[in-house]
């Protein structure tokens, strides 16, 4: 019966109708028109990025006076000879792998931390532990503008001034604390039954640890190591107070402080550089991108 | 028969083994826990410390010298005409950006959370400016800002917007325009995903009933959508305030400070002060004034965390 009822449509009702739809019609278009704003602001510097890479030096150094050469476009056959220069005429490769070792001792020396720190807040500690967890995840806010002062003594005193050490001294203070939590989430996440059914078979809760927790926690452990890698690979600040000679630089802190001569700097290389380095990051990001936030607000959205 | 006796015997050894270990339960917590604790006290909290010991010090990079002075490094400082800039900037970049931030997260998380085709892309797409480490970041824009060969100038003289011409770095308003735009570009996205997440989470029968009960759009928003995702907001928010109010590496590569010295912020001139200018007291008694920005985002988040707590 009800569906008969359109079929007795009354003009009024008809027209109402077809105002419905094109309000609805509307409403799509101005979704995908905010969409499409939002997106072209966030990716406007990357696509700048890839423009200036690959442009020749004639067709980017045109000033933006010039109203008949159009800067949005290739003017003329994209050229290799920015990232050829990086590559070959920079230090971009040395600061490459000064990041992957740095990143690599600290990634080894967050899992050593936070991997046992996590497992006894998730299961270990009780009450108190969760108020310490929160203790540790407060200080992954206590900003590096604060500490690279005092820093700044404790590695004159150590004599680490201008060497990696001091950067694998200082990133786990931000990698600890987030690792902390992020592996403590992970672990609160595996059931309990299975580790008791663990015991019950007899295993001791350091066996149950190494042979049915640690093997299931592998995927969050991994987790733990891109996110301690990227925290490593953005950090700016340290690598700035602590890192003065250009062969001992992050990628960070060299790309934008150490390509230019005299005063004028290599932007094709540079825009390279920034381009290589942030598209593997983002895409590891957006694979792991839904447990950082879990993690983030794990307060505000339990329950 | 052997190993039928020998199994009564392995039982109680077993039971007797767990049950030591399950007394000594919190015993093995501390263990796994203390080495994690350890480090954070000795670097971040001892250091927070030091940083306010030596706000009341003069103390010199290049000596280990130590000599307590109370509060004449944050006399010095109040008096200084620079310092009271870097504060009212710092104030005004993170409330001016967040703001922004605010508006155009929640917007964006509306879009983004009303199926359409290529959600994953723009997605994708949006997290590009949270996952470029900041200083490349920074690069990329001042570049675009370049005072010769910007973009920006370009497109607005075309479009017949702009005349004269925009030295974006050598006005001090532009150029504090140029640091939020930077602000706002790099923290939205991220905001965007946080508020998209608290979206998921609440229940869509309550937002299907506030659609059939005929609510208008706008009363949606602010009376339904937006009470709920309050807490989800308030820690976006206290994210957005701390990353950035403590930031340095946007301002200190886009303007280093200029134009004649307007744009500094705290962290900027801390580090011009105390680092490149060797005056570590001085540095530390400039940082330190963020010390309560931190202070109440963290009493922010426990409330929210706790609130949430007493709510499920």
């Amino acid at each position: 019966m009800t569906a008969m009822a359109p079929m007795t449509l009354t003009p009024q009702a008809a027209g109402r109708r077809r105002k419905r739809r094109f309000i609805r019609a509307i409403k799509r278009v101005g979704l995908y028109l905010a969409a499409v704003v939002f997106t072209v602001f966030a990716v406007f510097p990357f696509y700048w990025m890839l423009l200036t890479s690959f442009k020749t030096n004639r067709d980017l150094y045109v000033g933006a006076t010039d109203l008949s050469h159009i800067p949005w476009i290739f003017n003329e056959m994209p050229t290799l000879q920015h990232v050829q220069l990086l590559f070959l005429g920079t230090p971009y490769l040395i600061w490459v792998r000064n990041t992957v070792l740095v990143g690599a001792v600290v990634v080894l020396i967050t899992l050593a931390f936070a991997v046992p720190a996590g497992y006894a807040l998730a299961r270990l500690t009780g009450r108190w532990g969760e108020r310490l967890g929160i203790g540790i995840f407060l200080t992954y806010l206590v900003p590096p503008t604060l500490l690279f002062i005092p820093f700044a003594r404790v590695i004159a005193v150590l004599g680490l001034q201008n060497s990696p050490w001091a950067l694998v001294l200082v990133y786990p203070t931000f990698t600890i604390p987030f690792c902390t939590w992020l592996l403590m989430g992970f672990f609160r996440s595996i059931p309990r039954d299975i580790e008791e059914q663990g015991m019950i078979d007899g295993y001791s809760r350091w066996s149950v640890i190494r042979k049915i927790v640690l093997p299931l926690a592998v995927s969050g452990i991994l987790t733990a190591v891109i996110f301690a890698f990227t925290l490593v690979l953005q950090e700016f600040v340290y690598a700035l107070t602590f890192i003065s000679s250009v062969g001992k630089m992050t990628v960070s802190l060299g790309v934008p402080v150490a390509l230019v001569r005299g005063d004028v700097f290599y932007w094709g290389s540079l825009m390279a550089a920034a381009l290589i380095t942030s598209i593997p990051i983002a895409i590891i990001y957006n694979l792991f991108i839904d447990r950082f936030i879990a993690g983030l607000t794990a307060g505000a959205l339990k329950g | 028969m052997l190993r039928r006796d020998a199994h009564p015997g392995v039982a109680p050894a077993a039971i007797f083994r767990r049950r030591t270990l399950a007394d000594r339960e919190d015993l093995l917590g501390r263990i796994l826990l203390a080495p994690a604790l350890i480090y954070v006290i000795l670097l971040v909290a001892a250091p927070l410390a030091l940083a306010i010991l030596l706000s009341f010090s003069a103390s010199f990079a290049g000596s280990l010298e130590f000599h307590w002075t109370g509060l004449r490094n944050f006399a010095t400082i109040i008096q200084d005409p620079q310092f009271r800039l870097a504060l009212r900037n710092t104030a005004l970049f993170t409330i001016i950006s967040q703001a922004l931030v605010i508006v155009l997260a929640v917007t964006a998380a509306h879009v983004l959370d009303a199926a359409f085709a290529g959600k994953r892309v723009v997605r994708f797409l949006l997290l590009l400016p949270w996952a470029v480490p900041v200083s490349l970041a920074a690069m990329a824009w001042t570049w675009i800002f370049d005072s010769t060969f910007s973009v920006i100038n370009w497109t607005l003289r075309v479009a017949g917007l702009l005349d004269g011409w925009l030295y974006w770095f050598g006005d001090p308003t532009l150029a504090m325009i140029a640091i939020i735009t930077v602000h706002v570009w790099r923290m939205f996205p991220f905001a965007t995903v946080i508020v998209l997440a608290g979206m998921t989470a609440v229940p869509l029968d309550i937002r299907e009933a506030a659609v059939i009960d005929g609510a208008s759009f706008w009363r949606r928003l602010f009376q339904v959508n937006l009470p709920l995702l309050l807490p989800i907001i308030t820690v976006s928010v206290l994210f957005g305030v701390v990353f950035t109010s403590t930031d340095l590496g946007v301002v200190w590569l886009l303007t280093r400070g200029g134009p004649y010295n307007s744009t500094h912020v705290l962290s900027t001139l801390a580090f011009q002060r105390g680092i490149l200018g060797a005056n570590l007291g001085q540095g530390a008694a400039i940082a330190i004034f963020l010390l309560p920005v931190l202070m109440l985002a963290a009493i922010g988040m426990l409330q929210v965390a706790r609130r949430t707590e007493v709510g499920s």
